[in-house]
C-alpha cells in the first residue's frame, strides 16, 4: 500500500528530528541546563517514535521505546532522581535507539547484545523505583473488568430486575440494564441517547424512560442530571459486549447490568409501558446537548489570542515546508545560469561599447545585485545549522571514551552555525575519524593526567563558526599534544622522509597527513578501521577546503576545518597563465606582487624564491605544475600570487597576467569528467568559457608532472 | 554492463548516425546521441590523456571533449571547420565526441549487423563490437564504454 | 451530511495515519500539531468531534480538552484522547478531565472508525 509506504517514510524522517530532539535533551540533562520542559520533550520524543513505531508493527522499536520511556516518564514525575548513573544509562539507551530506528528503516531488527543489556540496565532502575507506576504494555482496547454499580437499594429501577444475580447455570438470553447518567457523563460530551443505539445493534431492544426527577422547567439546574432508562436487551452477546458499549462513561453514571435466563418469564407488562423513542429523550429531557449547538463558539482564550497577534514569540516551531532536495538543487543551478547570463550580457555591452550609457549600466548594476540576491536566498535554502552533526559526535566521543577507558566529555561550541547540506553530510565521515582520534590518540590515560595535574575528564571541543566567508570546523583536545619526536620517528621509520632532512615544527605537524602515516603502534579498539588522517585530508580538500593542525605540548591538539561557505560559488581571482584563463580562490590569497628582477633568486637548478619584505617565498610555476606549455618565459613580466597553503606555509605562484576578481559559479569536472589534480573545479566565464579553479594547496604541494600532456596513448586500432 | 547492442533486446530495425573520424566511417546508436554541435575551442585540461582535448560548455555543463580518432590511436584529429562534436550520454556521463564530420542517419535491419571478426587487439573489439557491411563499404559501430573508461578513470 | 474530525498530534506520522483511517472512512479531517494550534483549529473549523494526543508540546490533551470543554457551548462535541496506555489510571484521568473517549495507539481502522461512530453516532 503506497500511502501506508509513504506514511512509513514519514515516520523514519520524523524519527531523525526526534532522535536530535532527544540528544540534544539528553546532553542538557547529562550536562545540567535541563528544566522541567527538557524532560518533557525527551519523554514525548520517545514517546512519539513508540507511537509510530507501534502502527508499523515495528516490535524491538516499541518495547525498547517503551522501557525507555519509562524510566523518563519516572524522572518527569519526581519519582526517581536523575543521577549520574541513570543519565548515562539513559544516554546509551539514546544511542542504542538510534541504532534501532535505523535498523527498522531497513526492516530489520538490532542485533546487538548492547540492546538486551541496555534493557537491562533500564530495568534495573525501574526495579530500584516503587514498582507500583509501571505500566505493562497492554493490547489494544484491552478491557479491564469493570467494577458495577451494584448499590441497587437506593435505584427506584432495581424493582425491574426480577431475575436474582446469583441464580447459576440458566442459559443467559438477555440483560437488564439500569442506566443512570451523572452529569458528568453530559459534561464529557456523551449522548445517552447513542449509547442507547450502540445497545439497540446487539439485539432487541426494549427501553424505558425514567424521569421522574426531572425537576419543573423553572427549576431545571444547569449541571444537573436527571433521567435514567432501563433497558431490556435480548441478545446472543456476552455481558463483556455490553460493557464495552459503556466503557468510556464508568464511573459517570449508575449502571447495572443483569443477566436474563432463559426460564424467566418475560415481565411483559413493563415492556407494554415502553413507547418513548429512544432518540428523542436526550433532546427533550436533558437540555444540555441540543440547546448547546446554536450557542456561538466562545471568544478564544487568551493564550489563543498571544499567539495570533505575535506570532514571532508563538512558542510553537516556525511554519516549515519540506521540499525535494532535487528542486532546490534545480534552483540554485537555474540561478547559476541566471549569474552566468548576467556577466555575459554584461560582457557583450561593454564589448558593443554602450556601456558609457549612465542608465543601461545602472539597470544592469541592478539586475547584478538582484542576481546575488537571489543567489544568496537560495543557497539559504540549503544552509543547514551544524548540530545534528555535531549532537552525533557526542555519542562518538562517550564511545571513544568507553572503548579506550578514558573519560572524556565534549564540549560544542558555535552549533547554531549554518552550512550548506551536502557539506555536513560529507563532513560526517571525517569528523567522526577526527573526535575517534582526539579521544584515542590526543588524550592521555586517566593516570597520565592525574600526575600531571589535570582533570580527570578530558574535554573535546568542537567549534563552528563563519570567518571571512568560510566556515571553521575546529577540533580541539585538552590533551598532551603531539609527541613531534615519535611521530618524526614513525615518519622516517616508514620512509616518509628522508633521513638527513630538517623539518619545522609545523611540517612534523603535518606528517600526520602523509599517506601512510599512522600514530598507532599497537592496533587500538579503535583503529583497524582503515582511515587515517590522510583520507580526512583528502574528504576535505574534496569539499574545496583545507584541514591543518596546531599542538602544543602538554595543552592539546587542534585540528581546524576550513570549508567554503557554499560548494556552488565563490569569490575568485581570474588569471591568465600559460594562455589558459584560470580561477584562484580569494580565500587562499594573500595579496599579489609586481616583482622587481632583483627580487628573484634561483636556488638550485630549478627552484626560484621571491623576496617579499625580507623574507624568502618558493615561487611555484603552475604552468609546469599542470603541464601546461608556456608560452612566455619572461619571469618579470609576471605577476606573483602570494598564497597561504594548508600547513599556513607561503608560496607565490606565478601568473602572467590578472583579469579581475569576481564571483565565480562552481561546476564540478567530476561529473562528467573526474578530478584533475592541482584543479578543484571549473567555472563559466561571462563569454561563455570555461575556466578550471585552481586547488592552490595541491599546485603548492605537487610534484612537477613535465609532459604529462605529452603522453601519447597505446594504439588499439588495428583494422 | 549491458549491452545496448543485445541481440535479444534489439529490434529488427536500428538508427545509426555515421560518422567520419581518422578518414574512416564509424557509427553510434541514434538513441546515444544528444545532440550534434559545431566545434567551439576548448579549455584545455592539465594532466589529460591526449585523447581528451579539454573541456566544453554545454548550456551550464562542463563536458570533456573526447577526439575519437585519438582514442582509437589514429592520430589527433585536424582542426577543421567542418569538424563537429557528438554529443553522447555515456552511463552517466555527458561527453563529446569530436569527429570530422557527421555524413547520414542509416536505418539499418538487424540481420545486417554483424560482430566484429576475431581481431588481435580486445580493445578494438570491446570498443568496435559491432560491424555494418553497407553498399559503399563498412561503418564501424562504437561501444562508447571505452571512452567512459578513459574519461572517468582516476587521474594519475 | 458527513462528520468533521479535528486530529491534535505532535507526530506527522500519527497526524497522516489518521488522516488516511478517517478520510478514507469518508469523514472530513482537520488537524493540528500541538494543543494551542489545535484549540485554535477548533475554533476555526468546528469539528464535530476531537482527536487529541495527551503529550504535546506548548499545550498537552489535558489543556485542550480544558479549553474547549471550558466554553459551554462546546461540550457536547466529543474529544476522543489519543494515548499508547490503556491503564485504568490513564482512562480515569481523561474521564475526569473531561474526555469522551479514547483510543489505543497503535489503533487499527476499523476500531478507530467504530469509535468515532460510536460517540458522534454517526451512521449508526
Amino acid at each position: 500500500m503506497s500511502s501506508l509506504n509513504s506514511i512509513r517514510d514519514t515516520f523514519f524522517e520524523e524519527c531523525e528530528d526526534l532522535l536530535e530532539a532527544l540528544t540534544e535533551g539528553l546532553a542538557n540533562m547529562a550536562d545540567g541546563s535541563a528544566d522541567d520542559e527538557t524532560v518533557n520533550a525527551v519523554f514525548r520524543a520517545v514517546h512519539s517514535i513508540k507511537g509510530g513505531a507501534g502502527a508499523f508493527g515495528l516490535e524491538q522499536l516499541v518495547s525498547f521505546a517503551h522501557s525507555f520511556e519509562t524510566v523518563l516518564d519516572k524522572i518527569r514525575n519526581n519519582t526517581l532522581e536523575p543521577s549520574p548513573e541513570v543519565l548515562r544509562v539513559l544516554q546509551r539507551s539514546g544511542d542504542i535507539l538510534v541504532d534501532i530506528v535505523d535498523a527498522a528503516r531497513g526492516d530489520e531488527e538490532l542485533d546487538s547484545p548492547a540492546v538486551g543489556s541496555t534493557l537491562d540496565e533500564l530495568g534495573e532502575i525501574l526495579g530500584e523505583a516503587p514498582k507500583s507506576a509501571s505500566p505493562e504494555p497492554e493490547a489494544e482496547f484491552s478491557f479491564q473488568p469493570m467494577t458495577i454499580d451494584v448499590e441497587t437499594e437506593d435505584d427506584p429501577l432495581a424493582a425491574f430486575s426480577p431475575t436474582p444475580v446469583d441464580v447459576p447455570n440458566g442459559e443467559t438470553v438477555g440483560f437488564e440494564v439500569s442506566f443512570k447518567p451523572h452529569w458528568g457523563l453530559y459534561a464529557n460530551g456523551h449522548d445517552p441517547s447513542l449509547l442507547i443505539v450502540a445497545l439497540s445493534q446487539l439485539g432487541d431492544i426494549e427501553v424505558e424512560l425514567d424521569d421522574r426527577d426531572l425537576p419543573e422547567f423553572e427549576n431545571l439546574a444547569e449541571e444537573a442530571a436527571h433521567l435514567s432508562w432501563s433497558i431490556r436487551l435480548t441478545t446472543q452477546e456476552s455481558e463483556t459486549v455490553l460493557h464495552e458499549v459503556f466503557e468510556f462513561v464508568e464511573g459517570l453514571c449508575d449502571l447495572t447490568i443483569n443477566p436474563i435466563l432463559g426460564e424467566s418469564p418475560l415481565p411483559t407488562d413493563l415492556a407494554a409501558d415502553v413507547e418513548d423513542e429512544v432518540h428523542d429523550q436526550p433532546e427533550t429531557a436533558e437540555t444540555v446537548p441540543s440547546e448547546t449547538k446554536l450557542v456561538q463558539p466562545e471568544p478564544t482564550t487568551p493564550l489563543k489570542e498571544k499567539e495570533k497577534s505575535d506570532p514571532k514569540k508563538s512558542s510553537g516551531p516556525r511554519p516549515t515546508l519540506r521540499v525535494d532536495l532535487d528542486r532546490v538543487d534545480r534552483l540554485i543551478n537555474t540561478v547559476g545560469e541566471l549569474i552566468i547570463n548576467q556577466a555575459m550580457i554584461s560582457q557583450r555591452i561593454s564589448g558593443e561599447g554602450l556601456d558609457g550609457s549612465g542608465e543601461l549600466s545602472n539597470d544592469l548594476e541592478d539586475y547584478k545585485l538582484l542576481a546575488r540576491e537571489i543567489q544568496e536566498a537560495v543557497m539559504a535554502i540549503r544552509a543547514q545549522p551544524v548540530k545534528p552533526l555535531f549532537q552525533r559526535m557526542s555519542r562518538i566521543v562517550r564511545e571513544s571514551a568507553d572503548a579506550t577507558q578514558k573519560q572524556a566529555k565534549l564540549e560544542v561550541i558555535g552549533e547554531a552555525t549554518e552550512v550548506d547540506k551536502t557539506v555536513i553530510e560529507r563532513l560526517a565521515d571525517p569528523l567522526t575519524h577526527m573526535i575517534r582520534n582526539a579521544v584515542d590518540h590526543g588524550l592521555e590515560s586517566t593516570e597520565t593526567r592525574i600526575s600531571n595535574g589535570k582533570p580527570e575528564t578530558g574535554t573535546i571541543t568542537l567549534t563552528a563558526a563563519h570567518r571571512s566567508g568560510n566556515v571553521i570546523i575546529e577540533v580541539a583536545d585538552d590533551g598532551g599534544g603531539l609527541n613531534r619526536e615519535k611521530v618524526l620517528d614513525i615518519a622516517l621509520r616508514k620512509e616518509l622522509v628522508k633521513p638527513d632532512v630538517e623539518l619545522s615544527e609545523s611540517e612534523i605537524d603535518n606528517l600526520l597527513f602523509m599517506p601512510g602515516f599512522s600514530t598507532v603502534e599497537k592496533v587500538s579498539n579503535l583503529s583497524g578501521r582503515g582511515v587515517g588522517m590522510d583520507v580526512v585530508k583528502n574528504s576535505v580538500n574534496a569539499l574545496g577546503g583545507r584541514v591543518s593542525i596546531n599542538s602544543t605540548p602538554g595543552q592539546g591538539t587542534k585540528f581546524t576545518i576550513v570549508l567554503p561557505l557554499t560548494l556552488a560559488v565563490m569569490d575568485g581571482m581570474v588569471v591568465s597563465v600559460a594562455g589558459q584563463t584560470m580561477v584562484v580562490p580569494l580565500s587562499a590569497m594573500l595579496e599579489t606582487i609586481r616583482p622587481n628582477s632583483d627580487d628573484l633568486y634561483e636556488l638550485g637548478t630549478d627552484r626560484q624564491l621571491l623576496s617579499v619584505r625580507g623574507r624568502y617565498i618558493p615561487v611555484v610555476d603552475i604552468a609546469d605544475k599542470l603541464g601546461l606549455l608556456r608560452q612566455q618565459a619572461d619571469e618579470t613580466s609576471q605577476i606573483y600570487l602570494l598564497v597561504e597553503t594548508e600547513n599556513s606555509d607561503q608560496c607565490a605562484l606565478g601568473v602572467d597576467q590578472i583579469y579581475d576578481q569576481r564571483q565565480v559559479v562552481i561546476k564540478s569536472l567530476d561529473s562528467n569528467y573526474r578530478s584533475i589534480p592541482g584543479v578543484s573545479a571549473a567555472t563559466i566565464l561571462g563569454d561563455g568559457q570555461i575556466a578550471l579553479i585552481l586547488d592552490t594547496d595541491a599546485v603548492a604541494t605537487m610534484q612537477n608532472v613535465a609532459g604529462a600532456a605529452n603522453r601519447l596513448p597505446e594504439p588499439v586500432m588495428e583494422m | 554492463m549491458s549491452d545496448p547492442h543485445d541481440t535479444n533486446l534489439r529490434k529488427a530495425e536500428s538508427e545509426f548516425v555515421t560518422f567520419t573520424a581518422a578518414d574512416q566511417s564509424f557509427c553510434l546508436d541514434i538513441m546515444q546521441i544528444r545532440e550534434i554541435r559545431r566545434w567551439t575551442p576548448v579549455t584545455i585540461l592539465p594532466h589529460a590523456p591526449v585523447e581528451v582535448l579539454g573541456v566544453m560548455n554545454l548550456r551550464g555543463a562542463v563536458i570533456p571533449i573526447f577526439d575519437l580518432a585519438a582514442g582509437f590511436g589514429l592520430g589527433r584529429t585536424e582542426a577543421d571547420e567542418r569538424n563537429v562534436i557528438i554529443v553522447a550520454k555515456v552511463e552517466h556521463q555527458t561527453v563529446g565526441l569530436l569527429v570530422q564530420s557527421v555524413s547520414e542517419i542509416l536505418s539499418v535491419p538487424s540481420e545486417k549487423i554483424q560482430s566484429t571478426p576475431d581481431v588481435k587487439s580486445d580493445t578494438t573489439k570491446q570498443s568496435i563490437p559491432e560491424v555494418i557491411s553497407l553498399d559503399e563499404g563498412m561503418t564501424r559501430v562504437v561501444d562508447l564504454q571505452f571512452v567512459a573508461k578513459v574519461v572517468s578513470k582516476v587521474a594519475a | 451530511m458527513t462528520i468533521k474530525v479535528l486530529a491534535i498530534d505532535d507526530s506527522r506520522t500519527i497526524r497522516d495515519l489518521l488522516r488516511i483511517s478517517i478520510e478514507d472512512a469518508g469523514f472530513d479531517f482537520e488537524c493540528a500539531e500541538d494543543g494551542v494550534l489545535g484549540c485554535e483549529k477548533f475554533d476555526e473549523t468546528e469539528p464535530d468531534v476531537v482527536i487529541t494526543d495527551i503529550n504535546m508540546p506548548n499545550m498537552d490533551g489535558f489543556g485542550v480538552i480544558d479549553t474547549i470543554r471550558g466554553s459551554k457551548g462546546n461540550r457536547h462535541v466529543p474529544i476522543l484522547v489519543l494515548t499508547t496506555e490503556s491503564g485504568e489510571d490513564l482512562k480515569s484521568r481523561a474521564r475526569n478531565a473531561g474526555a469522551t473517549g479514547w483510543i489505543v495507539k497503535p489503533f487499527d481502522d476499523q476500531a478507530l472508525v467504530s469509535v468515532l461512530k460510536r460517540v458522534t453516532g454517526f451512521a449508526a
